[in-house]
């Protein structure tokens, strides 16, 4: 193959890159490849990703990729292949083994270690709002108001069962 | 409602005040969140519905944030070609929310800080920008804006890989840290490519001043991190300032051998430029780009009085085809917006001081 840019060497230097589902390729010889410089540079990440995709689908167990599809979108992990964007949030549980990995391969840790939203640290709140009621229980019996002690005992017992549950 | 978007012409955006640590390296710093909706389909498999779904329940979460207060927002689909191009080069959304506008739509809070584009890739795109180096400032807003909106929304999140986006490249953290760099120093000496290749090395992409795919115009690169799983978003923005100030240090030190070494070269260069972009009747856009960033290293040298970057910071975006054509107030072919960007370069340059002997 002759390099894209100077028709004249051999291409060594192979891009691929996909924007908006669309395959684009760029051969080029070493040196207009160090010409282009930044620019190269720049498209590694992409194509970086996408060998890591082919690379992931040697070593896939062929049940996840081949037959099964997203319950929910329809989507195929030979889809989420070709367009490299998955189709839905239950796409993740569905290609669990699979994204695992190649999670693993683009980040270099498939661990989230990052925020939690609002809405589901919640039960962490009513931990501290337990830890406040057992607090006034103390406070009540040191003050022997046994009456309000009493009413905080089975607010707790309400608290601990929700918490169980 | 285009008469909103025309009032954005009259105001400086937070991020062009040229304000802020190390402002005279570092243009603005931005802050993306990408969050989905749980069970919608993304992008790839969506339907009007869906996305009709989606842009009424953000609608309603949003009118829920103390933090974004009576924002500003546009149906992508309902705007004109310039005025959709118009919100892509104030950085307001991204060139891919243009494409495919319909069912597109994007909410833009006070001073432009906050925008969140939705239905782009990701249901939502929550983006902060500010002034100068301030990575921190803008996690705190957006992550505060984040938890109102999440009390509203029903995110899609697990617990494993945090939160799930449409590209596995975004998954976790979901977030994307940049800061947008004027380096000509580095470009003047030949250091950049070496620079840009060790921060790739280092977990980190360069790109344009518009983005992905976009070629670095004017000495502007925007760095981000490449990585958004198996960090938490302060470790990842520690991160990208730790790189950041060995690259701004060395940007300060090839300035200083610009003028220890060649001070007439870089003064005749600036001057140069500054004499062009006085008198020139019509000029391109990429021409404004360069000539506005050999003015503005100028000025960062005080090689040049007079000046303020605010000015020159939104020179760089009022030189853009689609504000040429708003200021104007109509449609513009490529010849006459060269006149007028020449012409408006001329008379916001224009009362400038001579050179200080």
């Amino acid at each position: 193959m002759v390099c894209e840019l100077c028709k004249q060497s051999q291409a060594t230097v192979h891009l691929t890159e996909i924007v908006n589902e669309q395959m684009t390729e760029l051969h080029l010889c070493e040196s207009c490849a160090n010409q282009k410089g930044t620019q190269v540079e720049s498209h590694f990440g992409l194509s970086d990703l996408l060998s890591g995709l082919a690379d992931t689908s040697k070593v896939q167990e062929p049940e996840e990729v081949t037959v099964k599809a997203c319950p929910t979108c329809g989507m195929s992990y030979e889809d989420f292949r070709k367009v490299g964007r998955l189709g839905c949030s239950e796409c993740y549980p569905t290609f669990k083994r699979s994204l695992g990995s190649l999670l693993k391969r683009i980040h270099g840790s498939p661990i989230h270690l990052g925020k939690t939203p609002a809405r589901l640290v919640k039960p962490a709140k009513s931990k501290t709002e337990l830890a406040e009621l057992k607090k006034k229980l103390e406070r009540a019996i040191e003050d022997e108001e046994f009456e309000e002690a009493a009413r905080l005992r089975d607010q707790i017992r309400r608290a601990e069962q929700r918490e169980h549950s | 409602m285009t008469k909103d978007l025309d009032e954005l012409l009259k105001q400086t955006s937070e991020w062009l005040r040229g304000a802020g640590p190390v402002s005279d390296i570092v243009m603005s710093s931005r802050i993306r969140l990408a969050r989905n909706l749980e069970k919608l389909p993304f992008a790839t498999r969506a339907t009007k519905q869906s996305q009709a779904d989606v842009l009424k329940l953000v609608k309603e979460g949003i009118a829920h944030s103390p933090t974004l207060k009576k924002p500003l927002i546009f149906e992508m689909g309902e705007l004109s070609e310039v005025d959709r191009q118009f919100l892509v080069e104030r950085h307001l959304v991204s060139r891919e929310h243009v494409i495919h506008p319909d069912h597109k739509a994007v909410a833009i809070g006070q001073g432009e800080v906050i925008s969140i584009m939705i239905n782009e890739e990701d249901h939502l795109r929550i983006q902060v920008m500010q002034s100068g180096l301030n990575l921190a400032d803008a996690w705190t807003v957006s992550d505060t804006l984040d938890d109102e909106l999440s009390e509203a929304i029903p995110y899609a999140y697990s617990s494993d890989w945090g939160y799930l986006t449409c590209c596995p490249t975004n998954t976790g953290t979901g977030m994307r840290a940049s800061v947008m760099l004027h380096l000509p120093a580095l470009v003047l000496t030949k250091q950049i490519n070496k620079v840009l290749h060790t921060i790739t090395k280092l977990g980190l992409t360069a790109r344009g001043l518009y983005g992905e795919g976009t070629e670095a115009s004017g000495n502007f690169f925007q760095i981000s991190n490449q990585v958004s799983l198996g960090r938490s978003e302060e470790e990842l923005i520690e991160n990208i300032e730790r790189i950041l100030k060995e690259v701004i240090h060395q940007e300060q030190t090839a300035r200083e051998a610009l003028v220890t070494n060649n001070r007439i070269q870089l003064e005749d260069r600036i001057w140069r430029a500054f004499g062009i972009l006085r008198h020139a009747q019509t000029m391109s856009s990429n021409e404004a780009l360069d000539l506005l960033s050999a003015v503005r290293l100028g000025m960062d040298l005080k090689l040049m009085n007079g000046l303020n970057r605010s000015t020159l910071n939104e020179l760089f975006i009022f030189s853009q085809p689609a504000h040429l054509q708003k200021l104007e107030g109509k449609t513009l072919t490529a010849r006459e917006r060269d006149a007028k960007r020449a012409q408006l370069l001329r008379t916001r340059l224009g009362n400038h001081h001579e050179k200080q002997t």
